[in-house]
């Protein structure tokens, strides 16, 4: 057995968690799709004391498309999100991004909270929230409260989570725009590893061909996943022409000021982030002009 | 004495229990308590594929899950692939007319993935087949013979119906 000994419990309901985190939070851990936890278990870089499946809790698992936004349950399944169509149409970058993670074994288990509230600073969903500014619903004993991407993350594998705090569901914001598109790449050294750099862009355009709202952001290398909005404003009214283009992505690059490790130096990610976003832009803009 | 929890799972469709430590994964459960020792334990936390099991049908990593998670649950191991009178699936025969394996290791986890893929999508094309063993590393064959063992299943099995 590779992993320390803990306790376990599964719960059969939100209030059970929540009442299990208050009396022992700070010693506790929830597992969902555990497809972060257990490697990290496995390798006794984490070793909880007591171990709650929240697995088995059926009001954690939805999917619903609402006017301003759709909601996702903490534990709806990767593969569960990535083949629901309304979604797709409705927030077409999840579906986008989701094609970057892992392999069919680890979506069929891993759940798109748990992928937020793990918080990889290198990894596609926090980058996903980050650019649509999703808001993280976290249920405690004593209510409910509401967290923007942008308070969400605070580091790596820190998010605004507190020890007696079980997400419950996601919000993603939908764009109305008429023509909107969005486009999501990155490189890793094989298909399905964490991004050296991942980079997303999400662009409205009006009728014609003028940039009316554009968001985008880096992952990878960096502290947290990040999002641009005020370079990315500066594209407003623009056609991405290639000299805003290039001045925008080069300070995006600048300040998303990534760090190196074994498999890549601050400049070559630095590179990639000036690449890549750039393509990402281009891909958004022109999914966004081919709206009919 | 470390505390044992009771797991209760439909093993290639007959019901197992057991008295388990929260701790000990799905995988080692399979091989250690219920002796089915066809799916193999590769790197142990994620990243090779080779302890690929189906639960409820879907393939995911039995590394990954401790054997409490799966309580209540239907797993099919690669010991379930086979029919019941001991011969080989079509999948199976596949492998060995494509030369799909070579050393053996990884091929109940490509066995898995693929037999999965084909219960979900019984023509596939080559890229879906990529896709579908994309998380199942081979050392051997480079893989060429695993995604022409799957299309030749693909067509026998089409020529069954």
């Amino acid at each position: 057995m590779k992993s320390a000994a803990f306790e376990y419990a599964r719960a059969s309901s939100l209030d059970e968690v929540c009442d299990w985190l208050r009396k022992d939070g700070d010693d506790a851990k929830l597992i969902a799709g555990g497809q972060s936890l257990v490697p990290m278990m496995a390798m006794r870089l984490t070793r909880p004391a007591r171990l709650i499946n929240i697995n088995e809790i059926d009001a954690l698992k939805f999917i619903t498309v609402e006017k301003d936004h759709a909601r996702t349950g903490a534990c709806t399944r990767q593969c569960v999100i990535a083949r629901d169509g309304a979604l797709a149409n409705a927030v077409p970058l999840l579906k986008q991004a989701l094609e970057w993670v892992g392999h069919v074994q680890t979506r069929n288990r891993g759940t798109v909270g748990g992928s937020l509230v793990h918080a990889d600073p290198a990894a596609e969903m926090p980058l996903v929230a980050q650019i649509l500014g999703a808001q993280m619903v976290l249920r405690s004993h004593t209510g409910t409260r509401t967290v923007a991407a942008a308070e969400f993350f605070e580091g790596p594998l820190t998010t605004a989570t507190r020890a007696d705090e079980c997400l419950e569901e996601i919000r993603w914001p939908r764009w109305s725009e008429k023509r909107m598109g969005s486009a999501f790449t990155e490189i890793s050294r094989r298909h399905g590893d964490f991004a050296l750099v991942a980079a997303a862009a999400q662009i409205a355009v009006d009728e014609n061909g003028s940039c009316t709202r554009v968001n985008f952001g880096l992952a990878g290398g960096g502290y947290i996943p990040m999002a641009f909005p005020k370079l990315a404003a500066r594209l407003v009214g623009s056609k991405l022409e290639d000299d805003i283009v290039e001045s925008v992505v080069n300070d995006a690059a600048t300040e998303f000021d990534p760090g190196g490790d074994l498999h890549a130096s601050p400049d070559y990610r630095r590179q990639l982030a000036a690449v890549l976003t750039t393509r990402m832009l281009r891909a958004a803009y022109e999914n966004a002009s081919n709206c009919k | 004495m470390e505390k044992l929890y009771p797991v209760a799972i439909e093993v290639n469709g007959k019901p197992r229990s057991a008295q388990v430590p929260a701790r000990l994964s799905l995988v080692d459960f399979l091989r250690e308590e219920l002796r089915l020792t066809g799916t193999h334990v590769g790197c142990e936390h994620g990243i090779c594929g080779a302890c690929s099991v189906m639960l409820d049908g879907d393939p995911v990593r039995s590394c990954l899950m401790f054997a409490v998670q799966a309580d209540g649950h239907r797993i099919t191991t690669v010991e379930g692939l086979t029919p019941a009178d001991g011969t080989l699936s079509v999948l199976q025969d596949s492998f060995c007319e494509a030369h799909g394996l070579q050393c053996g290791y990884c091929t109940p986890g490509m066995l898995i993935a693929s037999q999965a893929l084909l219960n979900a999508t019984p023509n596939p094309s080559e890229e879906q087949i990529r896709d579908a063993i994309g998380g199942n590393l081979c050392r051997c064959t480079g893989y060429r013979q695993i995604v022409d063992a799957v299309k030749l299943a693909a067509g026998r099995l089409a020529e069954q119906k």
